[in-house]
């Protein structure tokens, strides 16, 4: 990973600008459930917050706002949004679509299924489509779903022994727009 | 606030390392008490200034507690002591461990060692000797990272990361910025700034010695020597009073780099980029290598003789009432002595290292810290009066943070929003004509609170009527309760020293400090501003002070170490004064062409770290060092140059034949203070807010590249609030004219209401009117 070098663009963002006021209810819900002098422990929602605000991904002034709204230092935002494989910091596509290929899923089908996708959406694990409907993400570990394996999950929703045609009836299903606004991803 | 327990006993447990039985307090790690006794436990990630991190696991060891092996090894870093415990440090298990770790920890390392600049002195090199094999079984490929560029001070190479994070914790904990952190995860781990910024910490530096291998490394030293081909000499700082002790990387006699020699009472094992970076500017294009003397208004390089037959005879010229001495204040004391000798000799009274202040009117020297530097980070309140603290005194502020850190409220009467690296307490910013009226407030409430009327105090009386007239409110309240609720002082900074009601600012800080009981500390204006006052390089009976010698012209100057126009207070003033001279005989390092301008003898002398010279810090502390490194060519150490000059002259105090004997005759002259409060004159309109910029305090620091590639060097700017601005109907970033310069305007919410802060020494603005002068501004 390379700095990506937006300092100076950052720097003076301001948060109530940057941030819905929907975004920063949802902030100030996460920040009254802990101590006041732990601020920081809202952050993964609140970097979630700020992402579904930006229909799936976060950008480095949205970040740097987040830091800012929670009064923290911006690396720490920084580190927490580079950490998570939930957080999205590059632009990825509005509907996001996580095939668990850990070792359940895997004995029944997932490759298969993974295979599938990458060649009816015409893009490879990691990409998204060129019309920016459908992100299919990297790699998905193990998503607690080994009973109703395979299983996914589809901006946070749980779809689970899933056939080559339950997923076409998925993808099918996705709008161009993302989930609906004010849907809960990564919520579950 | 509960009371600190006294007379107890200190809690100490009984441990045994590698058979060694040793006491050590209740708390301590296992590692605290082996460095203790000697005995080596290799490590990475623990430095003992910085938070436990226990992430490298180089220092696991095997621990015996109540007859029974730990399962497991145990992090010495991160494992407090227990009564009774065994720690073996060395055992076949332990080794085992480190020998394991130490294979984790070089399978990403590259094998760059060769051309990498921390070779010879690196951590991870040594440990690496004693703990690694000899042969990798990784055939994998080692992953590499992008590298960053985090300034002009430091260079990376984050490819040869071990992922310590001392870095990490340093700008964090101890810089207080937190500027680096660690980014991704797993394989991907590295530390960077994710956004792509400098690392704008005025202690950047210290990134590089916490650094155990070469990922951060000296960016001016990039590939200029070898750790072995360095002699270290040991030396210190010249750029502020502190004196930090440090150590001179030499070779040939020319100064390398720089870095901290530990000593907890002064700069622990720290070093301000001040202080680390500024031997870049000893070796400035402009650095005199030979007398010179003016002949028919050309510059003639001489021989020492010549030139000091023509200062002699220049000095003789006129009678000594004609005669001005102006010192600059990081004088060593050696100098500062042998230039009281000169004055008298040739009957001038008129010799003074106050350059930069403006008000005499109580006629102060610096004083020794009422509370001194180390204990700074005990207090549990502290007043800054005129103090931009981080960079005036880096250090200084670096020990009040640590305060803060454990809870004390910081509180400040500034002439602008300076930028900490704490959050203050409660702040009051006001223009520079309205800073003194802003303290009054909180001496009323310390008189409201129940301390002494001030009259009571033996304050002047017009002082006392000032508190009395004073008005205050909630804040104010705060301030004087937090100060009064245990340790506390009371900082008078270089933006009140240099202020031109500075007895006044004085005067009520004293007294603030005073009824609440707090320390005094007053940052010495120089480095040696303190030795200087102590043997009296002040006017002497009806001599005239700094200012006065340069608004009453004199026929003849004699500069010592300084330069002007930047190097004063008021820089037209003395320029004026200087072109009138008659004779000018300066004692400098570096001719600028201002210098040359006004100058007919130049002298080329040695700076401190290629002389013998003793420096007194803010506690009092007398500092003597041996040159380190070699003046250049024909230039000498000041106090010879003095005494050829003196015996030249035939004057009394110069018979001595060497430092010792010098020093043998140098005495203390008491400087008796005034009551004098100046006098209060309204501005009208814009005030003038003049600071020194944290890297162009000197000479030397003007000079030095790579500190004034940085950000915290600024552009030369008018900097207004917006409220201002949009008053007198000027846009940011659009030229305005200011006396004879022309400078961009810069909107800065720093700034207070009818102030212009206009920063000092730098060529655009050393001319401007001084510090708390009204200002006119046009659009250009």
């Amino acid at each position: 990973m390379k700095a990506t070098g937006n300092y100076e663009q950052v720097r003076y963002v301001d948060p109530l600008v940057a941030l819905t006021e929907h975004t920063r209810q949802h902030i100030d819900a996460w920040v009254a459930k802990f101590p006041p002098d732990r601020r920081r422990s809202a952050l993964i929602q609140a970097l979630f917050a700020a992402q579904e605000q930006n229909r799936g991904f976060l950008t480095d002034e949205l970040i740097t706002a987040v830091a800012k709204y929670l009064d923290l230092p911006a690396v720490w935002a920084y580190e927490v949004a580079s950490f998570y494989s939930m957080l999205e910091t590059k632009p990825v596509g509005r509907n996001n679509v996580a095939i668990c290929t850990n070792i359940s899923c895997w004995l029944n089908g997932a490759e298969d299924l993974v295979r599938h996708c990458e060649k009816k959406l015409g893009i490879k694990l990691g990409e998204s489509t060129p019309d920016g409907r459908v992100y299919l993400k990297q790699e998905e570990e193990c998503i607690a779903a080994c009973v109703y394996a395979p299983a996914m999950t589809v901006n946070g929703h749980y779809y689970e022994r899933l056939t080559i045609e339950k997923l076409d009836a998925i993808l099918d299903g996705l709008s161009v727009d993302g989930p609906a606004h004010g849907h809960d991803e990564g919520k579950h | 606030m509960s009371a600190q327990p006294t007379g107890t006993a200190p809690d100490l447990l009984n441990i045994e390392v590698d058979g060694k039985p040793t006491q050590i307090r209740k708390g301590a790690m296992i590692i605290e008490a082996a460095d203790a006794i000697g005995v080596s436990i290799p490590r990475f990630c623990y430095h003992r200034k910085l938070p436990i991190a226990a992430n490298c696991r180089m220092c696991l060891v095997d621990v015996e507690m109540g007859g029974k092996l730990m399962p497991k090894p145990q992090p010495a870093c991160a494992t407090p002591v227990a009564e009774g415990m065994k720690v073996m440090t060395r055992s076949d298990k332990a080794l085992k461990f480190q020998k394991d770790v130490m294979e984790f920890l070089l399978i990403n390392h590259p094998l760059d060692c060769p051309i990498c600049d921390q070779g010879g002195e690196c951590e991870l090199q040594d440990v690496a000797l004693g703990y690694g094999r000899s042969v990798s079984r990784f055939t994998e490929r080692k992953r590499t990272i992008a590298d960053e560029n985090i300034g002009p001070l430091v260079a990376t190479e984050m490819t040869r990361c071990i992922q310590c994070t001392r870095c990490v914790r340093f700008t964090s904990e101890i810089a207080g910025t937190y500027e680096l952190g660690g980014m991704s995860r797993g394989e991907n781990l590295q530390i960077g700034t994710y956004i792509g910024k400098t690392v704008e910490t005025e202690l950047s530096g210290n990134i590089i010695d916490v650094c155990p291998v070469g990922a951060l490394t000296n960016k001016p030293f990039q590939f200029k020597a070898r750790a072995w081909e360095l002699i270290a000499k040991p030396s210190i700082g010249y750029h502020d009073a502190l004196g930090s002790n440090l150590w001179l990387h030499t070779r040939r006699g020319e100064v390398l780099r720089t870095v901290p020699r530990d000593n907890e009472a002064v700069n622990e094992c720290w070093l301000s980029d001040r202080d680390r970076y500024s031997h870049q500017g000893m070796y400035a294009a402009d650095r005199l290598h030979a007398p010179e003397v003016k002949r028919n208004g050309q510059w003639q390089a001489t021989t020492w003789e010549d030139a000091l037959g023509a200062a002699a005879e220049a000095l003789k010229k006129a009678p000594g009432s004609e005669l001005g001495l102006l010192v600059h204040p990081a004088t060593s004391n050696e100098e500062g002595d042998l230039l009281v000798r000169l004055a008298r000799g040739l009957g001038s009274a008129h010799v003074d290292h106050r350059l930069r202040q403006l008000d005499f009117a109580d006629n102060a020297v610096a004083t020794r810290f009422g509370l001194p530097v180390a204990d700074v980070a005990g207090v549990k309140a502290a007043l800054l009066v005129g103090s931009d603290l981080r960079h005036e005194m880096p250090l200084l502020n670096h020990r009040l943070h640590q305060a803060v850190k454990k809870g004390a409220k910081v509180y400040a009467v500034n002439p602008a929003r300076f930028d900490f690296n704490y959050a203050l307490a409660g702040e009051a910013v006001v223009a520079p004509q309205a800073l003194v009226d802003a303290l009054l407030a909180l001496a009323k409430a310390a008189v409201a609170d129940g301390a002494a009327a001030p009259a009571a105090l033996a304050a002047p009386a017009a002082l006392a009527a000032a508190i009395d007239g004073a008005a205050f409110d909630e804040g104010d309240k705060d301030a004087i309760a937090a100060l009064k609720s245990g340790r506390a002082v009371v900082i008078l900074g270089e933006a009140a020293v240099t202020h031109p009601q500075a007895s006044w600012l004085r005067a009520v800080a004293r007294f603030v400090a005073e009824v609440t009981g707090a320390g005094y500390d007053e940052l010495p204006v120089g480095a040696n501003a303190l030795g200087l006052g102590r043997l009296g390089v002040v006017p002497g009976n009806g001599g005239l002070d700094a200012h006065a010698m340069l608004a009453q012209p004199r026929k003849t100057y004699l500069l010592y170490g300084v330069e002007p126009p930047h190097d004063f207070a008021d820089g037209a003033l003395a320029l004026k004064a200087l072109h009138g001279a008659e004779r000018v005989v300066a004692f400098a390092a570096f001719a600028s062409p201002a210098l040359r301008d006004v100058a007919d003898v130049i002298l080329p002398i040695a700076l401190l770290p290629e002389t013998d010279a003793t420096l007194v810090n803010v506690d009092g502390l007398a500092q003597g060092v041996q040159a380190g490194a070699k003046a250049p060519a024909q230039a000498r150490s000041g106090w010879k140059v003095l005494r050829a000059l003196g015996g030249l002259l035939q004057l009394a105090g110069f018979e001595f034949d060497d430092l010792a004997g010098l020093r043998d005759g140098i005495a203390e002259r008491a400087v008796a203070g005034r009551d004098g409060l100046a006098a209060r004159e309204p501005v009208q309109g814009l005030a003038r807010l003049a600071t020194w910029p944290i890297y162009r305090g000197d000479a030397v620091l003007r000079r030095a590249t790579a500190l004034n590639a940085h950000p915290l060097n600024r552009a030369p700017a008018v900097r207004l609030n917006a409220a201002e601005a949009q008053r007198l109907g000027l846009a940011g970033g659009n030229p305005l004219r200011v006396g004879d310069a022309t400078l961009p305007l810069v909107i800065d919410p720093a700034v207070p209401d009818g102030a212009a802060w206009i920063e000092a020494a730098q060529d655009a603005t050393a001319t401007l009117p001084p510090y708390g002068a009204a200002i006119t501004l046009s659009k250009a």
